[in-house]
């Protein structure tokens, strides 16, 4: 037990005759360190190089700067709602109660990508259409969707090279050709994409648009089943394509709050159940299209408000944000989605908690 | 020493040898999963949420077996600061090892998160959605794990120090029992 107490002053008066406490405290300082060190590693502090949700979505704000309180990407949007309708055809394959013929509230967010608020919407052919549904007992199923079936990228890595390729030059606003085709091709995996969106001209309203989950998932049936699905929400209004040019910079909204006024719009949802083999973990690859395809519902969308003040505007649009019946697959863009998206959520939820109150 | 009364009591040394390699892990998987774009992440934030009631649940118990089983008195000979930071730093471990979880779930609430267990299983929220309720909660949060992962870093060094240095009986009070206690008790 105790010899005598310890004393740091009698330790530098005498150094040599204690040795052995010196090594000791060597000892306790060394493990004390070892753990900090590999706390302070784990947290990316010390791995500067690693690739974090934090530098994709610092990323995104050298493009244009911060746009305070606004979504880092599809900052661009306009809130809606409604509600789903199963019909219990997916039950099958996914035990989800969304799927059984029963009406689930939705709310939901047309947008279109880039980190700029004020972007015309004539500037891209990507649309982009989230979905939060509201289960009973508290679950959610959140999903974020593109008008286009593919991928450009199918890696957290190569997304941000793209990233660092597109980024728009200061003095023309525009990204350099050089950088973008050296990425492109670099990554012969983004040609299926823009194969795509040459052959699709982009739709002349978010209203008749299909919208692709354009990663892989995994649906479970009650009998622990199973199936690697992707959703599409197909619209019933026609599709037509938009006007290549002399669209006015908010069209799309205002084209969506005219139909609503209308009435109101319809999805199917379409699940495409992958056959055994099919690659489910790249998003770069559709499945061939004799799949099997269920209509598992329809969709119902009756409101649409201005994002500054609506539903949607305080939700993370996570997809991995998933009801029991539903998991997500191996795609590791799923991953990084939901890693970037929490924390594109909370610098601007911190940004517009910090706005005088009634500016909101 | 007193021998009848130098050591933890067996439900004491239970709950913290149960729940030091929890928390340990809950704070390394806090910080690596909001740090990391790989599938860790979902894995990670799969275990961090139920992990985190968990703790809490444990804490809530372990704080009743602290107030009903005294712990052993600290060694007479040391210095009267020692004993105001081992104080001290045992009551911040416990109010924020009680705080963190709460902290959490009400984060996820006031940010309309499901506070997601396992499948099937969804906790209700505990306070309303708000974003600037979460803006403070998810920045506390933040804070709140650093402080405690400083103050277990101390904890492990003062432990150190009493069973390598002083060694005056304090690490082994909640390393094993007293002699009299039957030898399967020993733990740690």
């Amino acid at each position: 037990m105790n010899e005598r107490p310890f004393s740091l002053v009698e330790l530098a008066r005498h150094p040599g005759q204690h040795l052995g406490e010196i090594g000791r405290l060597c000892a306790i300082g060394v493990v004390v360190l070892a753990v900090g060190g590999a706390f302070v590693y784990v947290a990316g502090f010390a791995a500067p190089n690693r690739l974090s949700p934090q530098r994709i979505v610092n990323k995104f704000e050298t493009y244009g700067g911060v746009h305070a309180g606004f979504r880092r990407n599809h900052a661009k949007g306009v809130c809606v709602a409604g509600y789903f309708e199963g019909n219990g055809k997916a039950s099958g394959i996914s035990h989800a109660e969304v799927f059984d013929p029963v009406r689930t509230p939705v709310i939901g967010r047309f947008a279109i990508p880039g980190p700029n608020p004020v972007a015309p919407d004539g500037g891209t052919p990507v649309r982009s259409f989230a979905l939060e549904f509201e289960l009973p007992n508290h679950a959610q199923w959140r999903t974020g969707m593109n008008n286009t079936p593919v991928f450009a990228v199918n890696t957290p890595e190569a997304f941000y090279e793209q990233l660092a390729a597109g980024k728009p030059d200061p003095a023309t606003g525009k990204p350099d050709p050089a950088k973008l085709k050296t990425f492109y091709s670099a990554h012969p995996e983004t040609q299926p994409f823009q194969k795509w969106v040459k052959a699709h001209p982009p739709s002349s309203s978010f209203a008749n648009a299909a919208y692709y989950s354009i990663n892989a998932f995994r649906a479970i049936n009650a009998d622990g089943d199973t199936s690697f699905i992707r959703w599409a929400m197909v619209p019933e209004a026609a599709y037509e394509p938009a006007k290549p040019s002399g669209n006015a910079p908010n069209y799309l909204s205002d084209e969506l709050s005219d139909r609503l006024a209308q009435g109101p719009l319809r999805w199917h949802l379409i699940l495409t159940v992958a056959a055994p083999g099919d690659v489910t973990n790249d998003a770069t690859q559709a499945w061939p299209d004799d799949r099997r395809q269920i209509d598992a519902g329809t969709l119902t969308i009756e409101h649409e408000t201005a994002q500054a003040d609506g539903d949607c505007r305080d939700i993370n649009y996570d997809p991995t944000v998933l009801p029991d019946g539903l998991k997500p697959s191996d795609d590791p863009l799923l991953a990084a989605r939901s890693a970037a998206y929490a924390v594109s959520f909370n610098r601007r939820i911190s940004e517009e908690a910090h706005r005088p109150a009634g500016q909101n | 020493m007193k021998a009848g009364h130098a050591h933890f009591s067996l439900p004491a040394r239970f709950f913290h040898w149960l729940m030091a390699p929890l928390i340990v892990a809950m704070l390394f998987i806090g910080v690596g999963m909001v740090a990391t774009v790989s599938r860790l992440h979902l894995t990670l934030i799969a275990i961090h949420r139920p992990l985190g009631i968990a703790i809490f649940v444990l804490v809530v118990l372990r704080l009743i077996v602290r107030i009903t089983h005294r712990p052993p008195p600290l060694p007479s000979d040391m210095p009267g600061w020692q004993r105001c930071v081992a104080h001290g730093s045992h009551w911040l471990l416990y109010l924020l090892l009680f705080a963190m979880p709460l902290v959490g779930w009400s984060m996820l609430s006031a940010g309309g998160f499901p506070v997601h267990m396992f499948p099937g299983f969804d906790l209700p929220p505990i306070v309303p959605q708000n974003p600037r309720l979460y803006a403070f909660l998810r920045g506390a949060h933040t804070w709140l794990a650093m402080l405690l992962f400083v103050t277990f870093l101390g904890h492990l060094a003062a432990a150190m120090f009493h069973g390598l240095i002083r060694r005056d009986g304090v690490f082994s009070s909640m390393a094993r029992g007293n002699h009299a206690e039957p030898a399967v008790e020993r733990r740690g």
